[in-house]
């Protein structure tokens, strides 16, 4: 495809563009706070004091941020393998299976730290599981991943319904989860890590699956951009026909980039279920992973890119539901609409500011404007 | 008459819960069709259901309801348009964005001015659209066989129904007998062949996102006017995700899209009816399994186990004229 845009320095390409992307996103929410009848900035100021005024609105944003670390990190690697992988929700969904496997055998035998590794391969082996059959369509029968993965997310949404209804659910008991764990499905909170800023974690269920998502991130960067699997991936991104006259297998490509893709989202249902819940809950997923979709389109990709982005997220997730409590006519649907701003500006749009900002940049130092003539013919 | 009485309810109500899935499965088509792939037709019905419910009750009249569902809706269209068309962006993307935008700004918007927990106020009748009795239909009640099928069956739906059911011949034929369609369909193949005979291509797809929003919108229209009275938050459940499984399933042709639909529509009437019952061999069916037929068939269709489905070769690509 032609580019008929000029190259810009890295510092507008990765962080001038994405922050007046962002800006609009924001601007038009604080729109839709106006409309509601509220004051945008007391709405601002709430989200930002809901999300860090305190050691414990800290930890819940941590926590949140851990999830979408998880769900970005999994719509980013199909991303580089030019797959859009929108079915993190229904992943990250059966994830849980595998978590809840594990806690279920041997909460009461052994502890955390060996249910832990357990609950990991079997939250990655269901989640990337689930990613598989679509990544498998794609490449054999060459059915549109998309809409494979749309349709994923509502079968897992009703397989899960059923296993709750009729397999995981104690016999008596009338509400949709599993009973609750006992200590050994329990995973230890990073009060530690938050005493060393001298802050109080409290009630938060910031936990030890955070320095798992950070352990990601960097494995993910290393994946991508250190192996030969990563290269192949990223050349299938680039240009398939290219791909293919390396000698690079498409369809293994695919499919282990799917799995990767999946097995990352399954690894979310560790944060809520052993860190938060203690138990499986009906829809414990809540949409992170379409979040993932937001934070990977946001963070362009790189792991650098979608810690901070899922750290956004955190903060509007745990902010948006401070401004819930202050300013009831504002609930969390807010949240919906950010993202889906985000996803729209950041995303579909993201070209939208370049030729404006490619002529302000350019106009003003003449020097970058050569180097931009001479890198872009 | 058991067997028959039971024939008859469950035909209606499948008439009646694909209604929307028609639609919105044609308003898909011409989008398609025109090379813009949309998966945010569930967010332009739920943001058309929720300007029909508002502007319906606040006018108390049912057309003004109609009229701001379909307003929304091609604007909501034009938004995924120039998203897909004007900026070359990812029409999935847009197509997220959209559906995201519209789910928490009807429940925020309906909240803030009505403050019924993200409803709209009940309909009256006025703001409804009523049944349709068709001629004679009382007369011949008591004929048997003829008698039911007539007042019971074909008799006493909405008008939008009767609307959706003429749409499909209507659609098949702008798109298969018309100078439009054929362009359209053109577009959606090959763009370079349509802008090298000197049509503009952007306009074209234009005109096939604004027919996308208006057959959206009244889809949505339907949901709050005629199946419900007012909106209700979430109210379209997925259903432009199954509307779209059926487009796909009825390999993109207005013929197709019409037993796709009925048939999904169908297994959503078995399902709401025959929860919990126990089958003879089968024994009982989880309803989560008829959930996810649809879904379910989708996929086996489009890996090409029931035949191949192959969509416009040039969906999903922006056009970029050459220079």
């Amino acid at each position: 495809m032609s580019v008929p845009y000029a190259k810009l320095p890295g510092w507008a390409e990765y962080g001038l563009i994405p922050l007046v992307n962002l800006a609009v996103a924001f601007l038009i929410s604080g729109l839709v706070v106006l409309i509601v009848g509220e004051s945008p900035l007391e709405a601002a100021y709430h989200m930002v004091n809901g999300a860090f005024g305190r050691g414990e609105y800290i930890g819940f944003t941590l926590y949140y941020t851990t999830t979408f670390i998880f769900t970005g990190l999994a719509v980013a690697v199909a991303f580089h393998c030019g797959l859009f992988n929108i079915g993190g929700e229904g992943q990250a969904y059966i994830g849980g299976i595998g978590v809840v496997l594990a806690c279920l055998a041997f909460d009461r035998t052994l502890p955390w730290y060996l249910v832990f590794p357990i609950a990991i391969v079997g939250a990655a082996f269901f989640g990337a599981l689930w990613a598989m059959i679509p990544g498998w369509l794609q490449a054999k029968r060459g059915s549109h991943i998309v809409i494979t993965t749309i349709m994923f997310n509502f079968i897992a949404a009703s397989l899960m319904n059923y296993l709750l209804n009729r397999v995981f659910k104690p016999m008596g008991s009338m509400s949709l989860e599993t009973r609750t764990f006992d200590a050994g499905g329990q995973l230890p909170k990073l009060d530690w890590l938050m005493s060393i800023f001298g802050l109080s974690v409290g009630s938060a269920p910031f936990n030890i699956s955070f320095l798992l998502a950070l352990l990601a991130a960097f494995g993910v960067w290393v994946l991508i951009w250190r192996t030969r699997l990563g290269y192949e991936m990223r050349t299938m991104g680039h240009s398939p026909a290219a791909a293919r006259y390396a000698g690079i297998k498409e369809a293994k490509i695919i499919v282990i980039a799917m799995m990767i893709s999946g097995g990352l989202a399954g690894m979310m249902a560790l944060n809520p279920i052993m860190g938060e819940q203690f138990r499986m809950q009906l829809d414990f997923v809540q949409g992170a992973g379409f979040v993932g979709i937001a934070v990977a389109l946001m963070g362009r990709s790189h792991p650098a890119g979608i810690i901070p982005a899922a750290l956004l997220f955190g903060m509007l997730y745990q902010g948006g539901a401070e401004i819930s409590f202050e300013m009831p006519s504002i609930s969390r649907d807010m949240i919906v609409i950010i993202q889906g701003l985000v996803i729209l500006f950041a995303g579909a749009l993201e070209h939208m500011f370049r030729p404006a900002i490619t002529r302000v940049i350019l106009g003003l130092s003449p020097k970058t404007r050569d180097a931009a003539v001479t890198k872009g013919a | 008459m058991d067997v028959f009485q039971v024939f008859i309810e469950l035909a209606q109500s499948t008439v009646r819960l694909s209604t929307p899935l028609i639609l919105a499965a044609l308003a898909g088509l011409f989008t398609e069709r025109a090379g813009i792939f949309d998966i945010g037709l569930e967010g332009k019905m739920l943001g058309a259901a929720f300007a029909a419910g508002c502007v319906a009750y606040i006018s108390q009249s049912v057309y003004m309801g109609l009229l701001a569902a379909v307003l929304v809706s091609v604007l909501l269209s034009l938004v995924h348009g120039y998203a897909s068309i004007t900026q070359r962006g990812s029409q999935i993307v847009s197509g997220v964005a959209i559906n995201f935008v519209v789910a928490g700004s009807t429940v925020i918007l309906g909240e803030a001015w009505f403050r019924q927990g993200g409803r709209t106020p009940a309909l009256s009748a006025d703001g409804r659209f009523g049944t349709v009795t068709l001629p004679f239909a009382d007369a011949v009640r008591d004929v048997p066989v003829l008698g039911p099928l007539y007042s019971g069956l074909l008799s006493g739906h909405s008008p939008l129904t009767y609307l959706a059911f003429l749409m499909v011949p209507a659609s098949w034929w702008i798109l298969y007998r018309t100078r439009f369609g054929l362009r359209l369909r053109a577009v959606g193949e090959n763009p370079g062949a349509v802008d090298t005979a000197g049509i503009s291509v952007i306009w074209l797809r234009y005109r096939g996102v604004i027919c996308c929003g208006i057959l959206c919108g009244i889809a949505g229209a339907y949901l709050s006017l005629a199946a419900g009275a007012g909106f209700t938050k979430g109210m379209t459940a997925g259903k432009g995700y199954i509307a779209l499984a059926a487009l796909i399933f009825a390999k993109w042709r207005p013929k197709n899209i019409l037993f796709a639909c009925l048939l999904f529509g169908f297994l959503d009437a078995f399902a709401i009816r025959y929860q919990g019952y126990a089958f003879p061999l089968i024994g009982k069916v989880p309803v989560q399994l008829m959930q996810a037929l649809p879904y379910i068939l989708t996929v086996i269709l489009l890996a090409g186990f029931i035949g191949k489905a192959i969509p416009p070769k040039a969906g999903g690509v922006p056009y970029v004229k050459e220079r």
